[in-house]
């Protein structure tokens, strides 16, 4: 749905990118920091410090009205109407075959009001398939991201520098809550939530104020090691994290069960919901593919679309590859067929990813390759 | 972005310094800053043969891989030892510290054919954005 033939959309902090001196990428139709100088050295300050994003392009979608809980409940694998307020969920929108549209969290903000958080590349989708299926409800879909500059503030630090600019407990926001509060004076949704495996924030605000809240946060952080950082960490780190991206780990070819997260479709709730025939069945049947991790014992580094080899012949696909700077090594995650998982981890885990027409050892690990302590 | 006068360039953005019948080959500092961070370069070894426009390496970055290759005729005399230590090297000083490898060149005297100044080198590089 996105004119890719036009100018990407500029965020309302493209403009501070520009200033910083970032390499901008179009990404999903948008204007984007692909990173401000050494990517590296973003992944690092968030994994030790903090890093600061604009993930701006993100889709706002709010799901209001009296059945705005049963609406989602009917649109989404998950449970929606079961969220207490102030809390979020990960889910997933599927297609009636069981194949994934995108992977959401879904904020309960009020009774009757729910913000659903999409992929930029799929708003668009999202935002159609959720009107759609409100259309049978009492509940209005709403597109408001022009509205909104989402700012993510990641790392062990993020708790630390914020509390200052808040007039909120930080200690009371827990794991996938968020609060209205109001951080360096500007109202903003506030939620522990995240995509680098590390504690952090995300900050919904009005595009009017973001670059005064940038800038604040920005100079808040300086002490602490806090640099902005650019789309190309962001996907480092959640590879890191073994969190899937969609277009790679996820897409309408594959479920959620294919990606090991059919946790997040409840089977068993009281209504029916789009896609819940042909998941229930998925469910039941032996699984045709399984996301796996791989290490490298090669430098040459695994990419999206390398085949997997077992015993020479091709056993599966590459979904996401890169050199990790925590491991210091090259990750990847993969789709493999279950028995030639279950063949390589009978083997110490020993298979190869052909790299570009030539064999390179790798080893089957358990995901995620990076937790954080504590 | 800088691109020394007195170099040659490629259009597949190597960069060439030539002394008497030696050529030295890194990447510009334009490819570097396309790549973003280098974490490994797979260069031709000592003794090799090297051919004018055909791949001899593969230069590997966060994001993305990318062919090296050769833009000169000869034998490669001598690889940069510090690189597979420290691939960071064609970051922070591409024309320097970051060299890959030298070349002794086939036709001795002679300017290898073919290759950019660094005026052109600019203009293609503006044309690419």
């Amino acid at each position: 749905m996105t004119d890719s033939a036009s100018q990407p959309r500029r965020t309302p902090l493209t403009h501070v990118h520009e200033q910083l001196g970032a390499a901008l990428t179009d990404f999903a139709g948008w204007l984007m920091p692909l990173r401000y100088g050494s990517e590296t050295a973003e992944h690092n300050a968030v994994r030790t410090a903090a890093g600061i994003f604009d993930l701006s392009h993100m889709g706002e979608l709010f799901v209001t009205g009296p059945d705005a809980a049963a609406a989602l409940d009917f649109a989404v694998t998950g449970e929606p109407s079961a969220l207490k307020t102030g809390r979020a969920r990960y889910t997933m929108i599927c297609a009636a075959d069981g194949g994934v549209l995108d992977d959401l969290i879904v904020y309960r903000l009020a009774d009757g009001e729910y913000l659903v958080v999409a992929n930029a590349s799929n708003t668009a989708v999202v935002s159609a398939a959720l009107t759609e299926r409100a259309a049978g409800f009492d509940a209005t879909v709403t597109d408001r991201t022009a509205e909104y500059a989402l700012i993510a503030v990641q790392g062990p630090r993020a708790a630390g520098l914020l509390a200052p600019l808040t007039d909120i407990d930080l200690g009371d926001v827990k794991y996938y809550a968020s609060y209205p509060a109001s951080v360096a004076g500007t109202p903003v949704l506030l939620a522990r939530t995240g995509y680098t495996g590390e504690d952090g924030f995300e900050l919904f605000a009005p595009a009017a104020d973001a670059e005064s809240l940038w800038d604040a946060i920005s100079r808040a952080g300086a002490g602490d090691g806090l640099i902005p950082a650019g789309l190309a960490a962001r996907d480092t780190l959640r590879l890191e994290a073994g969190m899937p991206l969609y277009g790679n780990e996820l897409g309408p070819e594959m479920t959620p069960y294919d990606a090991g997260l059919g946790r997040v479709v409840r089977l068993e709730k009281a209504s029916d919901f789009v896609g819940k025939a042909a998941l229930a069945e998925r469910a039941a049947a032996d699984p045709q593919r399984q996301l796996v991790g791989l290490t490298s014992q090669s430098r040459r580094v695994p990419r999206h679309g390398y085949p997997v080899l077992w015993n020479g012949a091709v056993g599966g696909e590459v979904t996401s590859g890169a050199p990790s700077p925590t491991l210091g090594m090259p990750i990847a995650m993969a789709y493999v067929h279950p028995d030639v998982a279950a063949a390589a981890a009978s083997a110490a885990g020993r298979l190869e990813i052909d790299v570009r027409g030539r064999p390179e050892p790798a080893t089957l690990v358990d995901l995620p390759f990076y937790r954080r302590q504590g | 972005m800088t691109v020394p006068a007195e170099l040659h360039y490629t259009a597949e953005h190597e960069w060439v310094a030539i002394n008497d019948s030696v050529a030295s080959v890194g990447i510009t500092d334009h490819a570097q800053r396309a790549l973003g961070d280098v974490v490994f370069v797979s260069a031709p070894a000592a003794g090799s043969r090297v051919t004018a426009g055909e791949p001899c390496g593969e230069v590997e970055s966060t994001k993305s891989v990318s062919d090296l290759y050769s833009p000169v005729d000869g034998e490669v005399t001598e690889v940069n030892p510090e690189i597979d230590d420290d691939p960071g090297l064609v970051n922070s000083d591409p024309y320097g510290a970051g060299w890959l490898f030298k070349v002794r060149l086939d036709g001795a005297g002679e300017m290898p054919p073919g290759l950019l100044s660094a005026a052109e080198y600019t203009s293609l590089t503006k044309e690419e954005e």
